[in-house]
């Protein structure tokens, strides 16, 4: 790229918002964070314009990877349609001038909070996650400190204590959402608050997977192909939470569900919670047994409302 | 070296860094697959693009950056003062990053930085140009970011280096991170791949 851009953004604004020494600094932690897989790399980020709880660090990641001509997509609980993911689609179209998009596969950018598309991803395509909370062992030891060092010296005892105590308590471990895995054979790391559902697509996906934390400002990292396993014993393998119904909608029996209730009598729905997907699948004529209900359609959100701004 | 000497870096720094990042970033991720730095800069000899590309996309102020005494003699030093505003460390050990261009004569790998327990990011990153990164011995490489194994054949290499680098990768998750540059292509090899010869 020899000749100077043609501005599509608004120029009151440094191209993707960042100035460009916090981009290099933020780039350099994403080379480090790639180089040691699951490794919580410390950045000096700068303050965005969000508060925290808007995914400010999966903001800081995509606006240090972005070029003009990459198209982003940005989901919410699996939604594209919802105010978070649409402010921060909106965000980048102004800041950064970029094509946006729903569909998974024309993505080369994906901003996620607290999901996986269903979609299998693909080389090139970077999928960045917003983590509110980046350390996994937070909860049972506060000290940063502390937890710095059980990194350093890979001391994960704790972690397994909790895990059996869930086990002993209900017969199975009971954590269901950030489901701890273990990187590359070495680091602890915090999926984010995504369903364990979707932890098996992070083992050896073609993509890369990086995680942005604005509060803490941390960055880690899951390069292509490689190992992430969730934790569990071998008398109580890990298991992805599994539904008896399928997909109303679309009829998929591989997706996550969400439940849906449809009126005050106890009626309720399952549908996929990745929209696209669903969207998708009925688009290439998948019905569920609700799928040609005027109401229970009412509930699907449509692309079309999806980019209303 | 007057300022009429000096090379020109980034004609378009916020577009060409970002392209520069792209390229490296897919580098590291896919460890041991070349991949092109689509960009044309006029760098100071002996450097390549894509070593001159590293240079301006990474570089800065918060990072020394340590020369191999032949291109610190030249203007390169220079250059990469007026562009980056880095410091230029004589002690290699203190380099977060590290600038090599005539590989067969490298000081050895343990001279660098590999980070510390607690924080294996503070390690520094090796840039090595090299003659060819198709025309060397054939070697096997496995780990994150590669499907199975690649064979990578990258030349102009001191005779030791790979043995280095075994021990280099022994100490995971410290140690050094090193890009190959040639020309306009680069090579990543982050500390986690594991290369048989
Ligand atoms: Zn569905």
């Amino acid at each position: 790229m020899s000749a100077v851009q043609e501005a599509r953004w608004d120029e009151a604004y440094n191209f993707a918002y960042l100035d460009e020494q916090t981009k290099r600094m933020i780039r350099r932690s994403i080379l480090k964070a790639i180089a040691v897989p699951g490794y919580q790399v410390p950045f000096g980020g700068r303050e965005m314009p969000l508060a925290y709880g808007w995914g400010t660090g999966g903001i800081q990641v995509t606006a240090s990877v972005i070029g003009p001509d990459d198209t982003l997509k940005v989901i919410d609980q699996g939604a594209d349609d919802t105010t978070n993911a649409v402010s921060i689609r909106r965000f980048f179209s102004r800041v950064a001038g970029v094509e946006t998009t729903e569909a998974t596969e024309e993505a080369d950018i994906i901003q996620t909070r607290h999901r996986i598309p269903e979609a299998p991803l693909r080389e090139g395509q970077v999928l960045v996650y917003q983590v509110p909370q980046p350390e996994p062992l937070r909860s049972l030891e506060p000290r940063e400190t502390e937890t710095r060092k059980m990194h350093g010296y890979a001391e994960y005892g704790l972690m397994h204590v909790r895990l059996y105590e869930d086990i002993a308590r209900y017969g199975h471990i009971a954590t269901t959402y950030s489901y701890p895995v273990m990187v590359n054979g070495r680091y602890l790391m915090s999926p984010s608050p995504i369903p364990k559902f979707d932890n098996p697509k992070m083992q050896g996906n073609p993509a890369i997977q990086l995680f942005g934390a604005g509060r803490e400002k941390r960055i880690y990292a899951i390069p292509p192909y490689t190992s992430v396993k969730s934790l569990d014993f071998d008398d109580h393998p890990f298991e992805p939470q599994t539904w008896d119904e399928s997909c109303a909608l679309c009829g998929a029996d591989n997706s996550y569900l969400d439940e849906v209730v449809l009126d005050d009598h106890g009626g309720k729905m399952f549908v996929c919670s990745d929209t696209h997907f669903c969207e998708d699948r009925r688009a290439k004529g998948h019905r569920g047994e609700l799928g040609a209900d005027p109401a229970a359609l009412a509930f699907a959100r449509t692309a079309d409302e999806g980019e209303a701004q | 070296m007057t300022l009429a000497d000096l090379k020109p870096g980034f004609a378009d720094a916020v577009f060409e860094a970002q392209a520069g990042f792209r390229a490296l970033l897919d580098a590291f991720a896919y460890a041991g697959r070349i991949t092109t730095v689509d960009l044309n800069l006029d760098p100071p000899a002996p450097l390549d693009v894509a070593m001159a590309a590293v240079a301006l996309t990474l570089f800065d102020f918060d990072t020394p950056v340590w020369l191999e005494p032949a291109v610190a003699a030249g203007s390169v030093a220079g250059w990469i003062r007026f562009h980056s505003g880095s410091a230029i460390v004589a002690a290699a050990g203190e380099a977060q990053f590290a600038v090599v261009c005539d590989a067969a004569a490298m000081p050895a790998l343990t001279g660098f930085s590999v980070g510390e327990d607690r924080y294996p990011d503070r390690s520094a990153t090796l840039v090595i140009q090299v003659p060819s990164l198709t025309d060397g011995p054939v070697t096997r490489w496995t780990g994150p970011g590669i499907d199975g194994s690649i064979e990578v054949a990258i030349a102009g290499l001191p005779d030791d280096f790979w043995a280095q680098w075994d021990d280099n990768h022994a100490l995971y998750p410290l140690g050094i991170d090193v890009i190959f540059a040639c020309g306009r292509e680069v090579i990543g090899l982050p500390r986690g791949i594991k290369v048989e010869v």
